[in-house]
């Protein structure tokens, strides 16, 4: 009984850390998020050595309005809409189609086709036999080689056919009987059915295109061509500030602080959109990990 | 003798005849079968072709690490030079340099990365309110929707000489630390920074197998005077281990698939003798230098390595983990 006693304090202990532990993660996770929103706003050498400030002049919507007008980064911006878009549609309506076809039981040939999927994610060709198919199809420069190469998702089509196989048979054989043909089983009873799979791997196809930037870095010349991360990255990394926004004579300090500015407000522009909009998707995401945990 | 001598026969003979029979009825049926569902391998098509184009074609297209590539005289055209380009690649001087930091890099990544997120799951577990749980899980999952540029580009903000980072830490000391500039700092740059975006979300599946776990059997072992400790170690840890099984396979098999991504982006010109990667590597060498030959022989030379390892790690934790694995 002694032993249960002190069990139970040590547990409580043990708890209030844990509590107190989990305040420090979720304050680590914040503060470089909100000192980014707020470099935003406040001048970043205000915010440098003073953490805050309540003087209004510190205050400012110039890296804003310096990215507005300067129009490379809005260009890339709907750039990376226009890609995402297209990627999204492409590569969930492949998944859906083969997941389906290998979903059905019966299917002759199944397995190799399976295995011909399945051992493009063991051995890849790599980067260079990849670019050099890329660019001999002549896609070098044009939208297609953003999207294309990386369209086919096996994993997607994994989980796709996962989905399926757990749809209730009797739904489809019954269709069968009334002479349903295999295209309208598909079309009027389990495409209304996979809301959830379909919209589960457009949230991932969809924000995996909106982050990523290696196919654009190696794919695109034109600059008018370069998605959202491109421009960023050139921005951020490269600290190359395109002079266009920065026109007017500014004094060299000047010219480093608005330099600044476009940084932090840049990444709120880049990253806004999406951390506004995943907490409404949180139940769709949980349910993307679990239906892959399946296998 | 007889009598029972021509059943046997007739058995013979009709079992006989069901096979003749049966060669030419299964191909009718695979034939009716694939008639019968032409629309299932119309479905199938595009995912075909594309694997096809841009995954079986490149694959093809690794011979030319086995040739000196000209694109004029074009894959065929091109002459035979045998292992000369993993030769020459074995040999540089800077060979041991690139796969000594391609494996630090990911397996330190793996160490480090692997087990936060279960620690983070079973901390999580431990809250009694649901709502409080979902909260903390929404905001930790934060990080990961922001893309690896602007990942970057914050430790390049924050980690500058005149950043937030080194502001702070001229209260202990004078001289501002250029960390994207030393080489010492750029795996735990890379690490930790991708600890703080991925192990909340990675936490999400550890979470939902411990949410399956039936609140009575802790019930009944803190009856039995099991410790906090006690109960993690004997009810979810063995909860978590089928789970925990998989993604290792799946993250030991991809040490050396580590991310071009965000090591290429985290690179400055000081900082490569630690953070030049193999697949970096293959980026400078092919397509920024041009040497397409030698850049798919490194390639392949690291996807060799990969598939030798992925089978390992899975053969290992096989046996490990009473023979489930992965394949």
């Amino acid at each position: 009984m002694n032993s249960l006693m002190n069990n139970s304090r040590k547990d409580r202990m043990l708890l209030l850390i844990n509590k107190v532990l989990l305040i420090f993660i979720i304050l680590i996770t914040l503060v470089p998020l909100l000192y980014v929103l707020l470099g935003s706003f406040l001048q970043p050498d205000i915010l440098l050595t003073q953490g805050f400030s309540l003087n209004p002049d510190h205050w400012t919507v110039d890296g804003y309005t310096r990215i507005f007008a300067d129009g490379s980064i809005m260009r890339g911006f709907f750039n990376s809409i226009l890609y995402a878009t297209c990627f999204t549609i492409l590569s969930v309506s492949i998944a859906i189609l083969a997941g389906y076809s290998l979903s059905v039981d019966n299917l002759a040939l199944k397995k190799p086709i399976m295995f011909f999927f399945l051992f493009t994610m063991f051995f890849s060709g790599g980067l260079i036999p990849t670019y050099l198919v890329v660019r001999s199809l002549g896609l070098l420069d044009t939208m297609w080689a953003v999207i294309l190469p990386g369209a086919l998702s096996v994993w997607n089509i994994i989980l796709a056919r996962t989905y399926f196989k757990g749809l209730p048979k009797e739904l489809k054989e019954a269709a069968r009987i009334d002479g349903a043909s295999d295209f309208m089983i598909f079309l009027k009873i389990i495409v209304p059915l996979s809301k959830p799979i379909i919209f589960v791997l457009a949230l991932y196809a969809f924000i995996g295109q909106w982050n990523a930037y290696f196919e654009a870095m190696i794919y695109l010349e034109d600059q008018s061509k370069y998605p959202l991360q491109l421009i960023l990255r050139s921005i951020l990394i490269q600290s190359e500030v395109n002079p266009g926004m920065i026109s007017d004579q500014l004094a060299m300090a000047e010219m480093q602080r608005v330099s600044e500015m476009i940084k932090y407000s840049s990444i709120v522009l880049a990253s806004l959109p999406l951390l506004v909009m995943y907490p409404f998707f949180q139940k769709y995401f949980e349910k993307g990990v679990m239906v892959g945990s399946l296998k | 003798m007889e009598n029972k001598d021509i059943p046997s026969k007739n058995v013979a003979n009709s079992s006989y005849k069901v096979k003749h029979n049966k060669q030419p009825q299964h191909k009718h049926r695979l034939k009716k079968n694939m008639g019968n569902n032409y629309i299932l391998y119309i479905f199938l098509l595009p995912a075909i072709i594309l694997t096809i184009v841009f995954h079986y074609v490149p694959m093809y297209g690794t011979i030319i690490a086995f040739k000196d590539f000209s694109p004029i005289k074009g894959i065929w055209g091109s002459e035979w030079v045998g292992f000369e380009h993993f030769v020459s690649f074995l040999q540089s001087p800077n060979f041991l340099q690139i796969l000594i930091n391609t494996i630090k890099l990911s397996s330190f990544d793996l160490l480090i990365g692997f087990p936060i997120p279960i620690v983070l799951a079973l901390m999580l577990n431990q809250l009694r309110r649901a709502k409080a749980k979902k909260n903390i899980q929404l905001i930790l999952y934060a990080p990961h929707f922001i893309s690896v540029v602007v990942i970057s580009g914050m430790l390049f903000i924050f980690l500058s000489p005149t950043g937030p980072v080194n502001s702070l830490m001229t209260i202990f000391t004078d001289e501002p630390y250029s960390f994207m500039s030393d080489p010492d700092a750029f795996r735990s740059i890379y690490i930790w920074s991708g600890v703080w975006q991925g192990a909340g979300f990675a936490s999400i599946i550890y979470v939902a197998a411990l949410s399956n776990v039936d609140p009575q059997l802790h019930d009944a072992a803190t009856m039995d005077g099991a410790s906090l400790l006690q109960r993690i170690r004997h009810i979810d840890l063995p909860t978590l281990k089928p789970v925990m099984a998989v993604l290792f396979i799946l993250a030991a098999g991809g040490i050396m698939a580590i991310g071009f991504e965000k090591a290429y982006l985290l690179q400055t010109s000081m900082n490569l003798p630690a953070s030049e990667i193999i697949s970096t590597y293959v980026y400078k060498r092919g397509l920024q230098a041009g040497d397409y030959s030698f850049a798919t022989a490194v390639g392949l030379f690291n996807a060799v390595i990969n598939v030798i390892l992925l089978f390992t790690v899975n053969y290992v934790v096989k046996k490990l983990n009473d023979g489930e694995g992965l394949v």
